[in-house]
């Protein structure tokens, strides 16, 4: 009898791994269950849906539910979820970077300006969002897109320049200044060395953007009326009174998640080194 | 005609002085080194030639213009740092094409000027690579080729060898002095190390404490120190330095140590006064025929040792101090022996222990 066998069945190398990945398999299988499913319901159709025992797939692929929301128009909310969450997003990589390479290289507002705008972050959309309403009001800014879009940029800004900040800080200074001799002015110097230098955390920070004004649903629910619906505020509209739309709640859901996965998907060899950098950064 | 004219210059950090007043003309085609220990404005002075600095007092003309307030764009340079500067995500063509890009060089000429730099610094082969596949001294080629190929008037350096091992170093050292000589440009090297300094300029600038402390030949500095400082900082191994009382009567001048020593000196000032004398240990020999002046002969008992090859560095004390004299190998057996050894008294140097000026 050798050694290994005669070692009790929980310590032998082989039983180990096995447990982990059945641990492994069971979080992810409780993890993903949700998301299954939410497309599962997309797909069914509405008798199947209150089926019970309830059936664990759908018996074909139906895309009933998606036609109906594209028919209806509801599809709209996602394209203008999209647009929002998009032009706020762009608007708030160039605005912040920029603000992050003038407090890291012109020490602009000294040490006390970059706590200050971060702490800008920390006001609870709630508390605000009464006096953005009737300043929006005042403006003529409820329901256009240009309202959002500003709302989301001043929300999202903030994170960007704090983050920005401390990927811009890593570049070595030498790298600039050997382009400024060589010829470039400071916008190209920003165009060419710092944007490439600090495309990871770009990458990283424009994701996490994305995602926050792509799930608001606060601003987006005081701040529309009919023109500019975001998904989020169309997927509530499904929760009526006396009954919910399942299949609309399910086909408008996954809609709205599909940008973000691939967003994710895209960006995920920057998103993890980008997480990672700040992480150690601080 | 000069490229560079600097009139008392300045550089205040908030209240702290950088750069103290300084004026300095450099000749159009000459290898200028600026030197001196760590923190006594080097790159500080560089940096303000380059335009990365702000000038807070006095001007700097770049080929008859003023500049001080031009941007380092349009101050017709090129420099070379110390860390490289090389760019991680372009290969090396790009990284050394990247100044000419910024000028809209025709791309046919910017082919034709990288070939030809890369050539030069032997790095060819490279050109297709990412800079984090080249080793260090590869590296600095690179970093050198992205100046040369810009044609600039004026090529700054700071401290680009000081990341190389000592053999790339020396390697290095040449291929830099070649480039000089096959370009002919005005160049600015700044280092901390004398050795450099006294190999590549054809002037040295020694700086401490934000002023320039004396500038000339290599052989003029020396040769002919002004200070005792400048005396201590070139020259490898140090200039001996032993406090002595300067004597000067009917007989003529001469030194005499703690210890009782009394060297009899060619020549020397009016007047008697404490003094600290000062001897290189290259100013040494056992055979009084060797030496070029006036010999003086001391006796040493040799305490230390060091063999380099060809030449030995003894230890031994003169005057209350440990003195350093190199010698041919062969001259000297091991610790412990006591020998006579001639001193070159003419090319001592009296320096006033209270100024620091060598009299
Ligand atoms: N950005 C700065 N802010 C404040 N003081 C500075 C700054 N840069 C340099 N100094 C100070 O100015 C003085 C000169 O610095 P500089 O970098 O020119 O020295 P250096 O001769 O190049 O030294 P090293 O050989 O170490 O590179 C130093 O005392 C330094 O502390
Ligand atoms: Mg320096």
């Amino acid at each position: 009898m050798s050694a290994v066998e005669t070692k009790p069945l929980l310590q032998r190398p082989g039983t180990r791994l096995a447990i982990r990945y059945a641990i492994a398999i069971v979080l992810t299988v409780i993890f993903v269950f949700p998301i299954y499913w939410l497309f599962m319901i997309s797909f069914k159709t509405p008798a199947e849906i209150f089926a019970f025992p309830p059936k664990w797939y759908a018996s074909k692929l139906q895309f009933g539910n998606y036609v109906g929301l594209f028919k209806d128009g509801d599809a709209v909310s996602v394209l203008n979820s999209l647009i929002l969450a998009g032009t706020s997003t762009v608007i708030a990589m160039v605005l912040g970077t920029m603000a992050a390479y003038s407090l890291v290289r012109f020490k602009t507002g000294g040490e006390n300006l970059a706590v200050w705008i971060i702490s800008q972050r920390m006001v609870p959309p709630i508390a605000i969002i009464f006096p953005v309403f009737l300043l929006y009001v005042f403006f003529g800014w409820v329901d256009t897109y240009h309202g959002l879009i500003i709302l989301y940029t001043a929300f999202n800004l903030p994170y960007v320049i704090w983050m920005m900040r401390g990927y811009i800080e890593d570049i070595p200074l030498e790298l600039e200044e050997s382009a400024l001799v060589d010829g470039w002015t400071r916008w190209q110097v920003l165009w060419r060395v710092v944007f490439p230098m600090a495309r990871t955390g770009l990458f990283a920070t424009a994701v996490f953007t994305f995602v926050f004004a792509w799930n608001d649903f606060i601003f987006a629910l005081v701040l529309t009326r009919t023109e500019v619906i975001t998904y989020t505020v169309q997927v509530t509209h499904y929760f009526g009174g006396q009954s919910n739309f399942w299949a609309k709640i399910a086909a408008m859901s996954v809609l709205g998640t599909l940008p973000v996965f691939v967003a994710v998907a895209f960006m995920q060899r920057y998103l993890v080194r980008g997480i990672s950098m700040g992480a150690v950064k601080g | 005609m000069s490229d560079l004219k600097i009139t008392r210059l300045h550089k205040r950090y908030g209240l702290v002085p950088a750069v103290r007043g300084i004026d300095l003309d450099v000749p159009s085609g000459e290898f200028t080194v600026l030197v001196g220990p760590s923190g006594c404005g080097k790159s500080t002075l560089l940096r303000m030639i380059a335009g990365l600095e702000e000038i807070s007092e006095g001007t700097i003309e770049i080929g008859g213009r003023v500049v001080n307030h031009v941007r380092p764009r349009d101050r017709d340079i090129a420099m070379v740092f110390q860390n490289y500067a090389l760019y991680p995500y372009m290969n090396v063509f790009e990284n050394i094409a990247f100044g000419l890009r910024a000028r809209k060089t025709p791309q046919d000429e910017i082919q034709k000027r990288v070939k030809r730099a890369a050539e030069m610094l032997a790095i060819t082969g490279l050109l297709d690579r990412l800079p984090r596949q080249l080793s260090g001294g590869q590296r600095q080629r690179v970093a050198i080729g992205r100046a040369i190929v810009r044609n600039a008037k004026l090529f700054l350096f700071d401290e680009p060898l000081s990341n190389l091992d000592a053999q790339l170093r020396d390697e290095m050292r040449s291929e830099i002095k070649r480039l000089h000589q096959e370009l002919g440009t005005t160049m600015i090297y700044v280092t901390h190390d004398q050795i450099e300094a006294m190999t590549l300029a054809d002037r040295i600038v020694l700086l401490k404490d934000g002023l320039i402390e004396q500038a000339g030949t290599p052989l003029d500095l020396y040769e002919r120190p002004a200070t005792r400082f400048v005396a201590g900082f070139l020259g490898s191994p140090k200039m001996n330095f032993i406090p002595a009382d300067y004597v000067r009567d009917g007989s003529g001048a001469a030194v005499k140590f703690a210890d009782g020593t009394a060297l009899a000196l060619p020549r020397g000032p009016e007047g008697n006064r404490p003094v600290v004398f000062g001897i290189r240990p290259q100013h040494f020999s056992r055979d009084p025929g060797s030496l070029s002046g006036q010999a003086a002969r001391v006796r040493a008992t040799v305490e230390l040792l060091q063999p380099t090859g060809s030449r030995a560095f003894i230890t031994f004390p003169l005057g209350g101090k440990p003195i350093m004299a190199e010698l041919a190998s062969h001259d000297v057996q091991g610790p412990g022996e006591s020998l006579d050894l001639y001193m070159d008294i003419g090319r001592a140097v009296l320096i006033d222990p209270e100024t620091g000026r060598v009299l």
